[in-house]
């Protein structure tokens, strides 16, 4: 087996509480699929037979085959942890270890992409990288958030990450709020790969292919938590670090691991290496850089890859506003096969529904609504007269006559009264807005 | 008589098919009633009328094959009757249905060759139910047509004809069979080498098969993804790449139950090698390397068990690879010292591992002398050689390749690496080195070819066109003060680039060819060939 998938849908989805506190992450509605469908969606178009899911408890029993409407046969192996133990994603990794008996994918559930998924494997693969990971260009969301009063604040700080001339080898990764001083890049970087472009107007799409070895190596090392915190710029570090003198023979190695006290990681990669691949590299005329003396990738063993999306949808969902932006991105048909207005919702015939709209199924709609840019959950029930244009109701939602809802937020079993007008609103689940109510830019769940 | 015979004639001459029809009516009944003499004027009759029916098809114009073939048979059918004596009249009647059905097409000369083929095939089926003697004219006939159809000619398998849709259709199936998928030709080909595949480095083979790869081992996979990429290039290094993804496929390899490992392994390499294939060509000793494997992996006996086995196999790839490719690397360098006397000035071109490693192992042995590498686009393969060289201490200038004739006046000696060596005596190499040749001919200076006895091979190529690879056209696009040239060459009809990767010296300009068998003449290569063969 070449390759194994591990989805990490343990997550909080601590930007969000207004969504989460009810539903989990996970399970959100996005399109009127779960989530999580968007990941496993993709590991099965791409040829996943089997996957890794971990997750609490209280997801596990929601992720059932039907439930999450997956069409294949993909095997879905769900591991539960426990949430209190505030356990990061490194931490989680260790916990499956037993399981992983090959190199790993590393998904988050918030995915949304439908990016070609080999251009990051093929990267992997084709320089038997220690790490590959997918990043693509930051789009700005446009729609106004509900509930967020003025302008939108930068709460995300920016990463920083540079690549090298060919735009695919990752030589450089930190995140503003640790570059206090300025940033600092070492002279080795600066020697091996003079030309190096820094940019920062990425998004980290948590997707990483990591080697076994480095899975081992946080076995390891039991003090990193986090692999987007801690791993990756430990290995983006790792790649220019002077290296160790390697041992030749297996005794010095084990005795070596004795007198240090954490396996460096070198040393497990290097033992893996093979005098005939050795002796290719040796015999092979190329090279990855010209200009300098050294050889292919400047003999380092630890490399490490990323792919840069330039255009194609990619969405990481953690704060409303991604929420927002993908539920309006996700009807395009790249991403879904299925028509956006499920056959089983009854739909009267004097209403407009727009064709960027996703009706979900057993819905009601009745006369002289019109809908446009929105997505209607399952089970809701529409009633006559009613105006909702770039919103999103989840499932279960009533909405009574004469409503107007504008670029709102309403969850799930929640119920609005007859001639409300709610504008730039989020409605709580199963919360009850009263008739003609008129609310603009609130938030509205229980205390 | 004469009237029969004159109106018969009218009806030839007379276009009008329903007029013809009706009076050659007239005539069948004429012919009952007169009798036996008419049946030779009958006969001459059919033969004009045949002549009639040909200038018809040359004048008239514009027919479709398929409506040729099913009339040859009745065409067909009609001869043969024709000869019978009894049935002359129905054979006339026949013949008139022919010519109005004739009239209406028009056929080229490739549509009547299929119409006599067919012709010919109903002729050799008939004569089989029939098995007459009487049927010379249209065995006459159907003589000239068998000199006309060669059989067709039997072509090595290694060859490749993708302008030929039946050889392109047979490849297609071969690859379904193994589950491998077709990967799509790109970009206008130069006409001269439309036979041979050109595929683009940006529609890699893996988009089209399953991320954890199943139907393909993750080794051969990684592998074919570093030959297309070019991250594994140089004969020498794909062939040890090779034999390597080997050692991990019989290293994971379990024998299924009720299969022998002899055979099922040799049935397992089989797609992969198809793989390698797609992605990139087989160079000459990846296919004896390949063969040699297969060889020792039929010849495990059938009582050994699998560890045995795998570990026999194992250590029979080391040792072929201890054998050709490092010891033989040491040996021609042995050899290829005695050639390099002090204050020489060496040519090489690109960047051969063998011509490198002999080099480096004469500074080693303290020869003074300097080296002039000479480098061609879009490769630039000599950038390589120029650092592994000046990295080693040597003295190096490096020029292109269009600097020649300028710069072989100060040479002494050419160093060349092979790719493989033909049976003719023809060395095959990277595209330019039958330039480097040329000119250190022109100049009196001797060529040395340097190459290990595994890379030679069966095949006899005296040019480039037959068998050759096409690289990405793309990578002839350069970007030069921020402008890239050659953007857009898909949009200009008339524009085809061409990167071609081999090209074929003569022996005339090899002065000798360095083994690990000695120093050879180039036209020694079929004997050592018979010798290996005597040997194995």
């Amino acid at each position: 087996m070449e390759l194994q998938a591990v989805l990490m849908a343990a997550g909080g989805g601590s930007r969000m509480m207004e969504l989460t506190y009810n539903t989990h992450k996970p399970l959100l509605p996005v399109g009127n699929k779960p989530l999580i469908w968007y990941p496993l969606n993709l590991l099965e178009r791409v040829g996943f037979e089997e996957v890794i899911i971990i997750t609490t408890k209280d997801v596990q029993k929601m992720l059932t085959p039907d439930r999450l409407k997956l069409d294949g046969k993909m095997k879905l192996d769900v591991v539960c942890i426990q949430l209190e133990g505030e356990m990061g994603t490194a931490d989680a990794l260790r916990h499956v270890q037993q399981k992983i008996k090959t190199d790993v994918l590393v998904l988050s559930c918030d995915l949304i992409t439908d990016v070609a998924l080999h251009e990051v494997v093929d990267l992997f693969r084709a320089h038997n990288a220690s790490m590959a990971m997918l990043m693509s260009k930051l789009h700005e969301f446009t729609e106004t958030v509900p509930g967020q009063k003025g302008k939108k604040k930068a709460g995300e700080q920016r990463d920083f990450v540079g690549v090298d001339a060919t735009g695919q080898r990752l030589l450089f990764m930190a995140n503003e709020a640790d570059l206090e001083d300025g940033l600092t890049i070492r002279k080795s970087i600066m020697c091996k790969h003079p030309s190096m472009r820094i940019r920062t107007g990425l998004l980290d799409a948590h997707l990483y292919c990591l080697k076994r070895c480095v899975v081992d190596f946080l076995v390891e090392n039991k003090n990193i938590s986090s692999i987007r915190g801690e791993l990756i710029p430990y290995l983006v570090r790792k790649q220019f670090s002077k290296s160790v003198n390697l041992p030749n023979n297996k005794d010095e190695v084990e005795m070596s691991q004795k007198m240090e006290g954490q396996t460096n990681l070198e040393i497990l990669g290097s033992c893996k290496d093979e005098e005939l691949l050795r002796l290719t590299q040796e015999r092979s005329c190329w090279n990855d850089h010209h200009g300098d003396m050294s050889e292919a990738y400047h003999g380092g063993k630890v490399r490490c890859y990323v792919h840069i999306m330039e255009d194609g949808v990619c969405y990481r969902v953690n704060t409303l506003a991604a929420y927002i932006e993908a539920n309006r991105m996700v009807s395009a048909p790249k991403l879904i096969e299925d028509p956006p207005i499920h056959p089983s919702a009854v739909i009267s015939e004097c209403t407009q529904v727009g064709a960027d709209s996703i009706i979900g199924a057993s819905c009601q709609i009745s006369d002289k609504t019109s809908i446009k840019r929105s997505t209607v959950g399952a089970s809701s029930t529409v009633r006559e007269k009613v105006k909702i244009t770039n919103s999103i109701l989840m499932n279960g939602v009533t909405v009574e006559e004469g409503c107007n809802i504008q670029g709102s937020v309403i969850c799930s079993n929640a119920v609005i009264g007859r001639n409300a007008d709610i504008k730039y609103c989020l409605v709580g689940s199963s919360q009850r807005i009263e008739p003609d109510g008129d609310l603009k830019m609130s938030r509205d769940w229980p205390a | 008589m004469a009237d029969a015979d004159e109106t018969s004639k009218q009806a030839e001459r007379n276009t009008n098919v329903g007029d013809g029809i009706a009076v050659k009516k007239q005539d069948i009944a004429r012919a009952k009633n007169e009798g036996k003499e008419l049946t030779k004027d009958e006969k001459q009759r059919l033969r004009k009328e045949k002549k009639q029916q040909k200038k018809n098809k040359k004048d008239d114009k514009g027919e479709s094959e398929h409506e040729n073939v099913p009339l040859p048979p009745s065409q067909a059918v009609v001869q043969c009757q024709s000869q019978k004596a009894p049935s002359v009249a129905p054979s006339l009647a026949l013949t008139p249905v022919s010519v109005c059905t004739s009239e209406k097409p028009a056929k080229s000369k490739a549509e009547q060759r299929a119409e006599r083929r067919a012709r010919q095939e109903a002729d050799r089926a008939a004569k089989g139910k029939k098995g007459e003697s009487a049927q010379q004219p249209p065995s006459g006939k159907s003589k000239a047509p068998p000199n006309e159809l060669q059989p067709v000619v039997k072509r090595l398998p290694e060859h490749v004809q993708v302008d030929d849709p039946a050889a392109v259709r047979k490849l297609a199936k071969k690859l379904e069979r193994q589950q491998i998928p077709v990967r799509s030709e790109y970009g206008y080909k130069v006409s001269l080498f439309s036979h041979l595949h050109q595929y683009s480095r940006k529609a890699p083979l893996t988009q089209q098969i399953s991320i954890p790869s199943t139907v393909i081992h993750p080794y051969i996979v990684r592998l074919g993804l570093q030959y297309s990429q070019g991250i594994v290039a140089g004969s020498n290094a794909r062939s040890i790449a090779l034999l390597h993804a080997f050692q991990k496929v019989i290293q994971d390899y379990k024998t299924p139950p009720n299969e022998e490992l002899s055979r099922d392994l040799v049935n397992k390499l089989k797609p992969y090698i198809s793989y390698l294939n797609q992605c990139r060509p087989l160079s000459a000793s990846m296919g004896n390397a390949i063969k040699y494997v297969k060889k020792e992996i039929s010849n495990i006996p059938c009582l050994c068990k699998e560890e045995e086995a795998k570990k026999q196999l194992l250590s029979c790839i080391d040792n072929y690879i201890k054998e050709k490719i490092t010891l033989a690397a040491t040996t021609i360098s042995a050899y290829a010292i005695e050639k390099i006397s002090n204050g020489d000035v060496i040519l090489v071109y690109g960047c051969s591992s063998l011509v490198n490693h002999i080099l480096c192992d004469a500074f080693d042995k303290k020869r003074k002398f300097s080296v002039i590498v000479v480098d061609s686009r879009p490769r630039l393969e000599g950038r390589e050689a120029l650092r592994r060289l000046v990295k080693k201490g040597i003295c190096c200038t490096y020029v292109l390749i269009s600097a020649v004739s300028y710069i072989l006046p100060e040479v002494s000696k050419v160093f060349l690496g092979a790719h493989a060596l033909l049976a003719n005596g023809y060395v095959m190499s990277r595209v330019g080195t039958s330039q480097i040749a040329l000119v250190a001919k022109a100049y009196n200076v001797p060529v040395l070819v340097c190459c290990e006895t595994y890379k030679f091979c069966e095949r006899v190529q005296t040019d480039s066109f037959v068998s050759n690879e096409l690289d990405d056209p793309d990578d002839l696009m350069v970007t030069r003060k921020g402008k890239i040239h050659l953007e857009n060459w898909q949009d200009i009809r008339q524009l085809g680039l061409l990167n071609l990767v081999y090209d074929v010296t003569p022996p005339d300009f090899v002065d000798l060819v360095i083994t690990d068998l000695g120093m050879i003449p180039c036209t020694s290569v079929p004997v050592v060939l018979r010798v290996k063969n005597v040997d194995q």
